[in-house]
Order: C-alpha cells, then structure tokens, then sequence
C-alpha cells in the first residue's frame, strides 16, 4: 500500500470510528442506557474540547516538530472572546438561537487566536527546542495574566459592550451587567455548547488537519521538522511553514477554546495556566507524537479516568503519576523496547519491513 | 529614591533566591540535557523538611538546613535513578514527560502525607538595619542581605569546582559530549547523579529560604511557581552557565519588584516574562549562552 493510499484509509477509518462512537452516545443518552452516568453524560462536551486540543497540539508538537507549552494559552483567549460575544449577542442584542449564537462567537474565536497565534509565532519560531518551549510558557502565562486583570460588561437595555483592564489598585467602574470580572473570571454565560455541536466541531478539526498534512504542506512542514537545514536547501520556506502549522494550531485551540467555555457556568483564567497546557502535552505524548488517532483515544481516556478513579479518591493522582511515569519508561528505555518487539515477533510473527529488512 | 532603592535591594534578594534554583536547573540543563521539570517540587519538599524540623521538633535553623539538604540530596538521587536513568538514550520529549511525571507524583505524595491546607511559617526573623537617607528611612532585613551573601558564596563555589577540581572537569566534559567523556573513561552515570544530588542539594537550601527568610505559605504546590521563575532566570542568562544563571536570577528578581512597586502588582508576571520574551528574540541563546553550532 502506499503512503497516501494509508493516509486516506487512516483518515477515513478514524472519522468513521468517532462517527460510531458518537452515535453511541447519542443512542445511549436517549435511552437512558445505565453506561451513561450523568458524571460520564456532563463530561460528554469536555471530552470532545480536550479532543480538539491534543489534535491540534499534535499539528504543533508532532507534526511541526515545535515544543509549544502555551497551547492552553489560546485556548483561554478563544474560551474568553466566545464568551463576550455569545453574552453579547444574549443579553445585550436579545439572540434567542443558541446555534446562531455559538457560530458567531466561535468565528470570532478562531478569528482572535488565529491572530494571536501568527503574531506570537513570527517572533517564537526563530528559536528552537528548549527555548521555544519556555517562551510559549512564557507567552502562555501572560496571556492567563492579562485575562485575570479584564472586566467585561454588556448594557442589557443599549447592547452596548464596556471593557477594562484592571492596572491600577482599584477595580474599573463599568456600567451594565458583569461578563467577565477580573480574577473571579466569567459567570452567567449563556450554556451554547451541545454534544452535537462538539462531535461537529471534533470532525472539523480532524479533517482540517488530516488534509494539512496529507498536502502538500504537510509534506513541506514534516521535511522542515525532520531536517530544518535540508528543506531549506531544497527551497522550503521554513517560516511560512512553521507558521502554518503553529497559526491552525492555535485557531483549532480558540475553537475548542468556544466550546469549552460556552459550556461552562462560571470560568477563571487561572484555570489556563501552564499546567493546563503540560496536561494536553501529555495526551500527545502518551497518544504518540505525530499520531492523529492516539491523541484522541488518550484525551478521551485520560479525561474520563479521574472519574473513574473516584473511588480510590485521594491516591488517584498518584496513580496517574506512577502510570505516567512507568509509560514512559517502558515505551522508550532501549531494553524494554527491545523486550516488547521480541515479545511482538513471537506471538505475531516478523512484519514485513522487518522481514524486508532481514533480506538486506 | 529611597522607595526605589528599597525595591532595588529586595529585588536584589529575591533575584539571589531565583540564582540559586536557577543555578539548579542550569546544570542540570547543561550536563544531563534535560529541563528538570521536578526541580521546584525538590524545593517545596525542602521547605517541609525545614518546617518540621524547626517548627515541629523545635531544633534550631543551623540543623534544619542541612536536613532539608541532605534529604532533597537523597530525593534528588532517587529521582534520577529511578526516573531518568533509564531513559538516558530517550528523546527530550520522553524526559520531559517523565519529569513532569515524577512532579505531579512529590506534589501529590506531599499532599497525602503533609495535607493540602497551606502552612504558615513563623519568619527567622534577624533583624533589620535601618539605613536613612536624607529624609526617607527604610529597613534592610538581615535575613534577606544573607541570603544574598549565601548565593553569591554558592556561585563562587561552583564555578571553583567546576573550573578546578576533577570532578568539576569530568562534568564539564560530559556537558560537551556525552559519548566521548565516556570513551576518556569518565563514567557518566555517576557524573549526572552527582549533578543531580549538588542541584538538589541546592534546591534544599532554595526550600529552606522561601519558607524561611521570605515567609512563602507552605502547600504541596509551592514550589511549582519559583521553580518556572527560576527557569525562566535559567534561560535569560543562558541555560548551562553557572554567572549566567546568577545574573539571569538577580535580573528577574529585580525586574519583578520593580514592575511590582512601580507600575502594578497584577502585570508584574506578566511583564517579567515579557522581558524574557524579547531577550531571547534578540539574543535567542540567552545572555550568556554558547551559540549553538550547527553541523549538516
């Protein structure tokens, strides 16, 4: 088979599995099937914004070959922008349709970190490794700083919108209904976020990276990551490339940023630290880097195991620790490879590259 | 003036606080090529130590130090070995994950044995020393001038046994190239736990400071904070050099009072990594930091 013929049949067999699973729950939810806990059933939306994040911070990471650790950055900043204009719409024009109200503010928000993602990534993408992966924290915590200092009102009456950062000691005076008040973040948002419109949102963002990288840039952007110097050599233009993907990677992000927080009743800007960022990091990680399919079944997995670890409460985050830490080890320490491939030929027998390589 | 002088001299003190952790990460960075994400996790359970042993055992500060140290020494030991060892030939991506592993594994293993409630520190206070100046006065505590005089002592030290001694050399050589120190016959494996056991040790003495000298509330995340503010110090004045890591510390500790007093307490994060952001796009190796050479 070859290369494009498997990344075609990758891409529809991962789009036609979240479309079954999807359809599961949807069946599960309207039966009322005893599988679909009402904690599973609250999750349901999250998942899918966790989803988008580990994809799109898989375009960046694996793909890009670029170590951001501000991905929850633009996630904040997407989350922030939808929920002032979904308020907006709400409470100061008198919106009524939910999906009306959940597109617009969702452009807006793909629009804002989209922006914010080319403005940041013209000056991040000169450096490289460790460096980069500082500044984006650096940049990261800025943006959840300057987030927690914003007030934000609508006039119920005119629609007008009233906005202030808070510099000085006194918190700014601003008329109208609070949206977003400094530290205690946004309350009373209007809830637009459904599960439908999640699986909608997790299929755009599969198919936009999916056919990112299966183009012709894609190539270009994995040439680039695999030998910077070589891909120059054959006339690639590194920075469009890396901005390509670096700008898609935080737009997707503003986008789940959207669905995230209009499904919220209240959100602090505290809430997307770094930390944040390091947890979506992880599901790349343990999903395997560069793949597509792994960050989904582990951003679904690794959203829905602290409940499910409920039940040993306090030491679950132990657990998680230990088994993060253990993954790591045995998936990359040279003896334990070693010790699964081994394992892997015994029970499935040699697969042809290696078979293709014995006859070498 | 004496306002800014008095914010100059705490920044200072502070800033000698972030060297120190800096210092930690640098060569840490520089031997084992990792960011040791754990690092200020060392450090917050330094500050534990430090606690129970002067507030809850009532032994006195020149014994709780050296127990802060000598178990983030053993901590820090245990973490490499059991961590980071085996995944020595991994990629960075791989180390980095497990860091970040084996740091939510001490935040939350503090958080079962100590709780999550924060602890409140009763302050070594040393006294201050008033200072006038014209008209104005204002206090210079003397716990905050000597840790002052601890970092610089530990930097001098450092570079003297880096520079000098032989174990200092084999260090150096393992930072250059791995493989090759390994063929001079220096063994590596020992090199970067001795690394690993000077940067916690180091981190000890960071712990025993925060909570000490500058009354920090002690809770199992304690550490993470000062520990990224101490990277980014790392990385301002070039990650791998020891000055570096002392000037890059002191400078973000006085940018960050300064912006703090001056222009406002809410941006002064923001605005400290502000200026990390436009030192390294124009200088991208940070201040004092080796080119990286490039080889097709």
């Amino acid at each position: 088979m070859t290369t494009s013929k498997k990344n075609t049949l990758i891409t529809l067999v991962t789009l036609a599995v979240v479309t079954v699973v999807f359809l599961i729950c949807q069946v599960g939810i309207n039966t009322g099937a005893p599988w679909m806990t009402s904690t599973l059933k609250g999750q349901l939306v999250n998942i899918c914004a966790w989803i988008m994040m580990a994809v799109s911070l898989n375009l960046v990471v694996g793909i890009s070959g670029e170590l951001s650790l501000g991905h929850a950055g633009f996630m904040s900043v997407g989350a922030f922008t939808a929920i002032i204009i979904a308020s907006w719409l709400k409470r100061g024009k008198g919106m009524d349709s939910s999906w009306l109200r959940f597109v617009i503010s969702a452009v807006a928000a793909v629009g804002i970190s989209g922006l914010l993602g080319f403005l940041i990534g013209i000056p991040v993408l000169r450096l490289r490794g460790d460096y980069l992966a500082i500044v984006t924290l650096a940049f990261g915590q800025i943006i959840s700083n300057v987030i927690r200092l914003l007030y934000v009102t609508v006039e119920t009456d005119t629609g007008a919108l009233h906005m202030a950062l808070k510099l000085g000691t006194g918190t700014p005076k601003l008329s109208g209904k609070d949206v977003i008040k400094g530290a205690q973040g946004a309350m009373r948002m209007p809830q637009d976020s459904t599960f439908v419109i999640g699986f909608i949102l997790v299929i755009i963002t599969l198919i936009v990276v999916f056919n990112l990288t299966n183009s012709r840039s894609g190539r270009a952007i994995k040439a680039i990551r695999d030998n910077r110097i070589a891909a120059e050599a054959m006339g690639l233009k590194v920075t469009k490339y890396k901005l390509m993907a670096f700008v898609t990677g935080s737009a997707l992000a503003g986008l789940a940023g959207a669905l995230y927080g209009l499904n919220q009743s209240s959100l602090q800007a505290g809430f997307f630290e770094y930390t944040k960022s390091i947890e979506v990091l992880v599901y790349v990680v343990l999903g395997g880097i560069g793949t597509v399919p792994g960050s989904i079944v582990s951003a679904t997995a690794l959203t829905i195991l602290p409940e499910v670890l409920r039940a040993f409460s306090e030491y679950r985050m132990l657990i998680y620790a230990v088994f993060l830490i253990l993954v790591m080890i045995l998936t990359n320490n040279p003896h334990t490879r070693m010790f699964f491939r081994s394992l892997r030929t015994r029970i499935f027998g040699r697969t042809d590259e290696e078979k293709r390589r014995d006859r070498l | 003036m004496a306002q800014f002088l008095e914010a100059l001299i705490n920044g200072i003190s502070l800033g000698s606080l972030y060297a120190i952790i800096a210092l930690g990460y640098s060569m840490v960075y520089g031997i084992a090529k990792m960011l040791n994400f754990a690092h200020g996790d060392v450090i917050m359970v330094g500050g534990y130590i430090v606690f129970i042993v002067l507030n809850n055992m009532g032994m006195p500060a020149a014994l709780a130090i050296p127990a802060a140290m000598l178990v983030c020494v053993a901590l820090g030991i245990t973490i490499e070995g059991l961590a980071y060892r085996p995944l020595r030939q991994a990629t960075s991506l791989a180390v980095l994950i497990t860091a970040i592993g084996v740091s939510y594994f001490l935040q939350n293993a503090a958080q079962l044995i100590w709780g999550a409630n924060p602890r409140f520190f009763t302050i070594m206070n040393y006294g201050n020393i008033p200072v006038s100046l014209g008209k104005d006065q204002f206090n210079i505590s003397v716990g905050k001038l000597c840790s002052v005089g601890v970092s610089v002592v530990i930097m001098l030290g450092l570079s003297f046994f880096t520079g000098k001694t032989k174990m200092g050399k084999s260090m150096r050589a393992v930072s250059e190239d791995r493989g090759a120190a390994e063929l001079m016959g220096i063994n590596v494996n020992r090199t970067i736990a001795l690394t690993f056991a000077i940067g916690s040790a180091l981190a000890g003495v960071a712990g025993a400071m925060l909570v000490g000298v500058y009354g920090v509330q002690l809770s199992p995340t304690t550490g993470a904070m000062p520990g990224i503010k101490a990277f980014t110090a790392a990385v301002f004045g070039g990650i791998g050099s020891i000055p570096g890591a002392m000037i890059g510390g002191i400078l973000i500790g006085v940018i960050e009072i300064l912006v703090g007093t001056f222009i406002s307490t809410d941006l002064k994060d923001a605005l400290t990594f502000a200026v990390l952001i436009i030192m390294l796009v124009v200088k991208p190796t940070g201040l004092l930091g080796k080119p990286i050479r490039e080889k097709v």
